[in-house]
This record gives C-alpha cells, structure tokens and sequence, in this order.
C-alpha cells in the first residue's frame, strides 16, 4: 500500500454493478478499492479491466444509490487480502466476511490474497484416506476422500441443502482435527436458518466458519463469498494442519453473479450466455483442494448447486463436473432420503481413500458390484414396464429384489441419523445377499465367504465350481 | 519506450513496439507474455502469468526471441509448467513473480564423432547417460565436426562439440509453434500397442497416427489416457495435463514413478516427460502446453524413438483460444470459437507421423488428444472439427460408463481407419487369426446391439433361441472381453497375444451354446449357466 492514498472523485460512468472511474494513475489490475459514495457509507470494489487512465471497478455491494459525482476511489495498491487464523472457528459472517453474530470483525496478524496462489502440481499428495459422513449412500459408494472436491448435483425442490448441511455437521476425519467452512450464496433466509440450525453444534464447538451472503444480499459480493472461504480454509489445512471440509452452496447463484458482470461489460458469451471464461474461473475456486506433501492437514471440497430444470448439460453442472473429482447426484426419481442416484454418482478418487486400513478390505469390490447389479436392476426395471414383470426371467426378477432391497436397507436414511462404516457394511452385505453367489462376479472369493449372508437356506451360497464349463 | 497501456485478465496492451514481430516474448511489468497481434507501434500481448496488479504506464522489455522450448537431457522423468519451466525446484504454491531455478547438474557425455568426421544434420554427435529410460543423443547440424569433447561429465548448457562452425551443447531451443524438420513420412503401418484390449482389437492405433478421445465428464477419459501413457509400446510419452485436475496430475506421477517398465525394467516414470498445466494455473500457459509438449515429442521422434503426446483436454487447449479471442474482441464463429478453431486444430494434429528424420533414423509422433465436450454433446465444434482430422476416434459413452463398463469405449460409435491395415501387421507377426477374431466381435456386437434395442420393445422372452444366445454372447463379450480393470494388477496391461486367446475364448463359449441350442436345450437353462469361468478368465495370472 502506498503512502499517500490518492483519492479520485471522477466516476464518469454507472453499469449496472460497475463504475467507471476516470483519471487514475498507476492503478492496477485486479486491485482492491474503496468506494465512499456521497449518499454515505463505504462499498468496496474490484477492478475489472485498466485501460490508460480509466479503471472499470466492480461494486461488491452494487452501485444502487450511487451518482456519477459525489463520490470518492481510493485504491489499496494490490489485489485483496483477507486475514487469516483461528479467529475465524465459531464466527457467522457475512459474504464479505463482515461480523453478522454480534462479534468484533474477524481480525489476525496473517493476511492472505483471496485468489489464492496456484498449488504446485508437483507438491500435491493425491488424496487419500476417507472423510466419514455417516451417510450410508456417500461412505459406501461415493466415499469423499481427503483433499478431494466433489459436487453435490440436484434439482429445486430435492433435499440438497438438507443433505449438505446433514454431511457438515456428521462428517469427521476419524479423530484427527476436523473444521468445516460452509459459504452460503443467494440461499434464502429459511434455508439459511435452517442450515445454522443444523450446525449449531459443530458451531458451538468452535469447528465451523459460516460466511453467509442471503438471496436479498448483493449479487455481486458472492464472487467474494467462496474466495474468502477458500483463503480462510487453505490457512486452517495447511498452515494449521487441521482437515477442513468446505461446503459452497449454491454454485447456480455464484455463475450467475458472474454471467451478470460479464453481461454488463458487453463479452462475448458462450453458453446460456455464461462467459468464457467460467470454465476457468470455476477451477480457480475447485482447485484450491488438497494435499500438499509434508504438511499434515487436508482440504476437501464439497460444492452444492440446483441444475436449473434438472438439466445436467447446463453449463454450470457441465463444467463443474468437468473439474470435480465426481459427483454425487439427487434425482427426484429416487424414493426416500437422501435422493441419491447412485448410478449417475461417482467418487473418482474413492480407490485412494477405502480399503484395508482405511474402510474395509471388500469396500471397492462391494461398491463395483452393488453399482453393477444396480444397473443391471434398472435394465430390468424398465424393460418389466413395458413388457410386464411376469415376462422377465428369472434372473432379472431377483434383480428386482435387489434394487428394492438396496432403497430399504441401506440408501434410505433418516435426516439426524449417522451411521457407523460397521452399519453401512452389514446392511450392504445384507443387500447383496439377496443375489445368487455365482452372479457376484466382482466379488473375491475370500470376501463371499466371509461376508455372504443370503436370507433363509436357500442353498444358493455354494462356492462357485472351478469345472463348471457351459 | 514501450509501455503497458491496458490491462484485462491475461490480455494485456502495450504501446511503442515499432519493430517487434508477432510471437516475440516480452516481459511487461515483470509478466512474462508473448505477442499475438501487432497494429503499428501497439501490440496485444498474451500474458503467461496473473496479472493482478499490473497497471498502465509499466514498461515493457521485448526479448527478441519466440516462445522457445529449452530441450534437454534434463526432459525425461521431469514435470514441467506449460512454458517447460521445471516445477520439481518450484516452491509449494507458485508465486508468478518468483523465478523458476535450473538445475544447475552435469550430465556424462560420450562422443560418437570422430574430429574431421563429415555428418548429415540431425546426426548424432554423442549420448547422454542417466537421462531416463532411453539413451538421449545429442543431435547437431550438418558440416565438418571440427572440435569434440572427450567422455565426461558437463554441464548440459556447455558446448560438447563444434560441427561446420555451430557450437553443439546438449541443449537445443526450438520455438514451439513450428515442426521441427524431418525428412520424410514413411507409409509403412505398425500398430501402437497400448495393452487395452478394445483398442487394439476392434480400434487401433499406429505408430505416428493421430487419436482423439471425445467423452463427457465421468466417462473415464482420464483413466484411460493414464493407462495408455503407462502401458503403451512407445519409447517416450509426453504426458500434457492442459488445464485438467491437480489431484489428477499428482495421482499419474505418484503412478508414473511407482509402476516399473516391463521392457526397461526402470520405472515408468523415466520414459515421461510430464507437462502440468492445470485447470488453476495461468490460463494462456495453457494454451502454449500444447506445442510445447508436441515439440518435446519431436525432439525424441528426431533421435530415432517413438514417443506418445498424450494431451488431456485438447479442449480447454481451444477454450483458452477462445477466451483470450473474445477479450480481444475478434468476432466470434461456431459457439464463440474464433474462426481459426479448426485450422489449429488441423495444423495440431498434422504434427504427428511415422518419419525418416533428418539424421536418416526412423521416429514417431503419435497423439492421443481427449476432448471434453460440454454437456456431452458431440455436434460441438472442438468434437466435430477433431473428428474430421484423426484417424481413429475412441467414443466414450455415459450409458457404459454409468453401467460401470471400463474403458467406456463405444464400439458402434468409435472408429480406426487403419484397423485393416494393422491387422495385417498383426498376421505378419504370428497373429493369423487376428483379422478373423475383430471381425467376428465386432459383428457379434453389432447384432446383440441391435437384439437388445428389439428386446427392448418385445420383450427377450419372445425372442428365438439363436436370438437369445446371440444377447448373452454380447453380455458375455462385454464382460468377459472388452471390461478391463485398470486397478487390477493381471488385467491392467493385456498383451495382443493375450486379447486374443480372451477373445477366442469367449467366442468358443458362444459356439458352445449356439450348439447346445440346435441340439435343442432350452435357452432359459443355457442362460442359467454358470459362466464364471470364462468372465473371471481375464483376472487369471
């Protein structure tokens, strides 16, 4: 920051959320500004574009109000910076990190810039071991591995917020420090209170940072919203080893803070008139995950968004599952809660984080063949409604009974019920066992042994016969 | 003096260039970036690194030179950034304004010149020892060799050699967005063999062919290039992460340097070069890694090697075009894309090839390009333009990958222009069945395919006998045959001798049942059978 802090009064131009401001000098890209406008108050801005001697800034709180004279720039000299530390644990604030519990500004002796640096490829431990929801659906078949981001998909009116906040209060790094960062963006206030409600008592414990910009707070301080999470998450993985789960909901409303500016300032759009550049941009925020080698904390990230009109080839889902490391997806045709499809879901990184010595030895084999028969299940499913259940053979009517099975016993779930791995593995193998051994292919044999349980003495548990050639 | 007079995002504009020419680097403000459009005096620049902070009025230093790639025998076994700036000495988190050191090493030098010797250009002076898996020559310019060094160890910048008045070290700056020259390309078709059997029976690839791998997010793209670059018969892989995931970067060389060289006996590791320019990194860095990892390729393809550029995604390669397109203000084509999308693409993809190199040894260039298309749609421009320039295409389909079917290869929607041709290869290697096996499975597919869209509306229960074997042939075929586990230590890699003796296997198991059914067994007890043995045929060591 320099010493003498210029101050400009030149506003030539309002746009929507930006500002033009004329005559500058030396001012940067991307820097930090101040805005007093006459009608009172301070607002802080952005700047978007340098050219010469005009800076376009981006008004986080929106340029409402505000006349093209009266009012008073002042740049910070660098892009921003947040402060950093443990101060943050037990706070709520708002989207710009502002106090909203009563609390003094969150204040530390570190500051950190909020865009964050680029983690050195080479630096990055793949991630391992897992992150425990306690949701039986997410620990079995979509396990969040340490250091992983992951995107939680779904359509207006499902239980997504329900299941984000359900998976932040349970979920645990089997007794190692554990911090949650939830960022909420354009979430309605009932949802807000309901979110808060659920997380008292990981607020309580001082594990959770909650940064909450509401649907009627500016649009334009969401872009601000997940970067200060990220910033404020990074120093409490890698600078304070703890495993920080950040949950960024609703991802939707931050893409279209973005599309807006972008709108605004006449680019180029690309799809659905999203920029370019939201591709990037979103990286920038999903790859602030990790690990990092030689440091002992852990960053996982778990983004939240509504495809608008369940459309999965909307350009929102569509590259955020570009860049995500899976997803696990709530479909209205699922029954029941959590609406997991488990099909259409996916943990790319599972192989790294279950296992002996992490979950249990059989968990990838179980996992593959619950995916597999589910599969087949729903072939069957379909092709029982439009030729008749009774048309099915024998084999596909079993399959039948397993798909039930599995929504009963084990992807059902009640909302405050967290679920042991120990659970999650007995009602799995309960639901497998519904199956004839020989179509387990995926399963080792020392695993059916140990775990095969079918119902009754129906005689289908034999092993497989090594000679039985067709 | 020239200055910076506009900044937006990585475009930035400079004034006071008379006489700089396009794709010169230049240093504004301290940012590395390089020249993309000059209008008299003012130049567009597109920079390398973030440039928050960077204001109008900053000087600008031209360099004189284009983007170069420092080639060397530092390449094999490192991981570079997009510009092939090393990141192994980088710090934990990339500061633009910090500078990348350079190894500061000496490498063993043995000459293979004799003083007075006259040599073609391209012809190797001498090798370097310890450089990775494979022996890296040190290349020179045609003349009279006047002066070499005796064996020893030197520094990789330090002249080794003099040929016809060129000093020869054992590095070579090339600018990236030109081919380095070959002589010719050869006609001749040898298959790249990758170890995954629905490539190399029903899709192959050659030796300096060209692959493009369209897939949506959750096919399995990703796992399939990795598998590729680990098992692949070729002698070096460039392996370019073009704006993909960090975890993704760390997992491939966790991978890479783990898994040991069925040939060498090295790890794999030390035939690589890996280029990492993820999703987070400066987004034009991207749109260099590209040429800088296709020029790398060519250097070893020059040396008389066949290398395998791997580029996952060619798409975020053209999205990076696009970008910086539209903050230029050029007018738009096909969904934003400027219009040169597919004459870049073109002019990519042409770098590869099968040829007689300069110093009259025989390389390769293969390149195996993922696409990514949004919202899986391939009638999109970056999918429709590729498809027009490669000779094979893998298809990955959401519906295989969905089933847990990997590699999620389409067999209907995929294609090898030189499948033919390398079969024939594949016959002249003690393969005779070759031809005869793809035939037969891809048929079979084909029919169960189109059996299973038949069952679909009237039910397999209605279906004759022949009809209902021939839809458990195909579920044996995909299960028993084209599913590979890239997690399973038998079934990762498959030899083509292998994928064949699979292939007839459950082929003879079909026959079996298309017999027992002429002979009049009920279909339903056929398909009750246990078949076990021949899907778990492929996990047998």
């Amino acid at each position: 920051m320099s010493l003498i802090e210029l101050e400009y009064t030149d506003v030539a131009e309002l746009r929507g959320p930006l500002a033009v401001v004329r005559g500058v000098s030396g001012v940067g890209w991307d820097e930090f500004a101040v805005i007093r406008p006459a009608s009172g108050g301070v607002r802080h801005g952005l700047v978007l574009e340098a050219d010469r001697d005009l800076a376009v800034v981006q008004v986080l709180e929106g340029t409402a109000g505000m006349a093209p004279g009266g009012s008073r720039v002042t740049f910070t000299g660098s892009p921003l910076r947040v402060p950093v530390g443990p101060g943050w644990l037990g706070r709520v604030c708002g989207g710009r990190g502002q106090p909203l519990d009563g609390g003094p500004a969150v204040s530390g002796t570190l500051t950190a810039p909020v865009n964050g640096l680029a983690l050195n490829p080479t630096r990055r431990m793949p991630p391992a071991e897992p992150v425990l929801t306690g949701v039986s659906a997410i620990d079995l078949l979509t396990t969040l591995v340490r250091g992983q981001k992951i995107a939680l998909f779904s359509s207006a009116g499902l239980p997504h917020l329900e299941l984000a906040a359900q998976i932040a209060a349970q979920a645990h790094a089997a007794g190692e420090p554990f911090s949650v960062v939830f960022a909420a963006m354009g979430l309605t206030h009932a949802d807000a209170a309901a979110v808060r409600d659920t997380l008292e008592t990981r607020s309580a414990a001082g594990e959770l940072v909650l940064l909450l910009n509401l649907a009627d707070d500016p649009v334009i301080e969401r872009l601000l919203t997940p970067r200060i999470a990220l910033t404020v998450a990074e120093h409490l993985a890698f600078s304070m080893g703890r495993h920080v789960l950040v949950v960024m909901a609703d991802m939707t409303s931050y893409c279209e803070a973005l599309r807006e500016v972008s709108a605004v300032r006449g680019e180029i759009p690309a799809r659905r008139a999203y920029p370019g550049y939201l591709y990037s941009d979103l990286a920038c925020l999903y790859e602030r995950c990790g690990r990092v080698r030689g440091l002992p904390g852990s960053l996982t990230l778990l983004p939240v968004l509504t495809m608008p009109a369940g459309d999965v080839t909307h350009p929102v889902p569509d590259l955020t599952g570009y860049i995500t490391e899976g997803q696990i997806v709530l479909s209205p045709e699922i029954p029941g809660y959590p609406p997991i499809d488990p099909l259409a879901s996916l943990s790319r990184l599972m192989r790294g984080g279950v296992g002996a010595g992490r979950t249990r030895p059989e968990h990838m084999d179980l996992a593959a063949q619950l995916l597999a028969a589910l599969a087949r299940a729903r072939q069957a499913g379909e092709l029982a409604e439009l030729v008749g259940a009774s048309a099915l053979s024998l084999a596909d009517r079993r399959y039948l009974d397993f798909a039930a099975a599995f929504t009963r016993e084990l992807a059902d779930q009640r909302g405050d019920e967290t679920r042991s791995l120990e659970e999650t593995f007995r009602r799995a193998w309960c639901v497998v066992s519904v199956l004839p051994r020989r179509e387990l292919t995926m399963l080792g044999r020392e695993a059916l042994d140990a775990g095969y349980r079918p119902a009754g003495a129906g005689g289908e548990g034999q092993p497989s016969a090594d000679g039985e050639e067709p | 003096m020239a200055v910076v007079t506009r900044v937006n995002g990585p475009l930035v504009e400079v004034d006071g260039m008379a006489g700089a020419s396009m794709f010169e680097l230049v240093d504004a403000g301290g940012v590395p970036g390089e020249i993309v459009a000059l209008k008299g005096a003012h130049a567009t620049v597109q920079a390398y690194e973030y440039t928050g902070g960077l204001a109008p009025g900053r000087p600008v230093e031209r360099m004189g030179v284009p983007l170069s790639a420092r080639l060397g025998p530092h390449l094999l076994g490192g991981i570079f950034d997009g510009l092939l700036r090393p990141l192994d000495g980088a710090g934990v988190w990339l500061d633009p304004r910090a500078a990348r050191t350079r190894e500061g090493r000496t490498w063993r030098f043995t000459p293979l010149a004799e003083p007075g010797q006259t040599i073609a250009p391209g012809t190797p002076v001498g090798t370097v020892e310890g450089a990775g898996a494979v022996p890296y020559l040190v290349l020179a310019p045609g003349g009279t060799v006047s002066s070499i060094r005796p064996p020893g160890a030197y520094p990789a910048d330090a002249p080794v050699a003099t040929v016809g008045g060129h000093r020869v070290t054992m590095v070579w700056h090339w600018p990236v967005r030109r081919a380095l020259p070959h002589r010719e390309r050869l006609g001749e078709q040898v298959p790249l063999i990758t170890g995954q059997r629905v490539v190399d029976l029903l899709l192959p690839v050659r030796k300096g062919g060209t692959v493009a791998v369209p897939g949506g997010f959750g096919t399995g793209k990703t796992v399939l290039l990795q598998q590729i670059a680990k098992w692949c018969d070729a002698d070096v892989v460039v392996y370019i992460g073009c704006g993909e995931r960090g975890n993704e970067m760390a997992d491939v060389v966790a991978a890479l340097a783990e898994l040991t060289d069925p040939r060498t006996g090295g790890r794999l590791s030390e035939r690589t070069v890996v280029i990492a320019n993820t999703s987070n990194m400066p987004m034009m860095a991207r749109e260099a890694s590209v040429y800088t990892g296709i020029t790398v390729a060519e250097h070893f393809r020059d040396m008389g090697y066949d290398a395998v550029v791997i580029a996952d995604s060619t798409s975020r390669w053209a999205e990076a075009r696009r970008e910086f397109a539209s903050r230029g203000g050029a007018l738009p084509a096909e969904e934003g894309y400027p219009a040169d999308l597919a004459s870049a693409l073109a002019a990519f993809y042409e770098r590869a090839g099968r040829v007689t190199t300069l110093g009259g040894r025989t390389g390769s260039v293969t390149i195996i390009g993922a696409v990514s298309p949004p919202g899986g749609d391939l009638t999109e421009p970056v999918t429709t333009h590729t498809q027009r320039f490669v000779r094979t295409l893998w298809s990955l389909e959401r519906d295989l990958a969905y089933a847990r079917h990997y590699p999620a290869v389409s067999w209907a929607g995929s294609f090898s222009r030189d499948g033919d041709a390398l079969a024939r290869w594949h016959a002249r290697h003690g393969r005779d069945g070759w031809s005869a096996t793809r035939a037969r499975v891809a048929s079979l597919l084909g029919e169960a395919d189109r059996l299973a869209a038949l069952a679909e509306l009237v039910g397999t229960g209605t279906l004759p006998a022949r009809e209902r074997v021939i839809l458990l042939g195909g579920r044996l075929l995909r299960e028993g045959f084209l599913q590979q586990s890239s997690l399973s230590p038998v079934d990762a890699y498959c030899s083509p001798g292998r994928t064949a003796a699979l292939a007839v296997r459950v082929l003879e198991t079909i026959d079996e049942c298309l017999a027992l059914t002429e002979r009049g067994v009920p279909v339903g007890e056929i398909e009750e059978r246990d078949f076990s043995p021949v899907l778990r045929a492929k996990e047998a060591p």
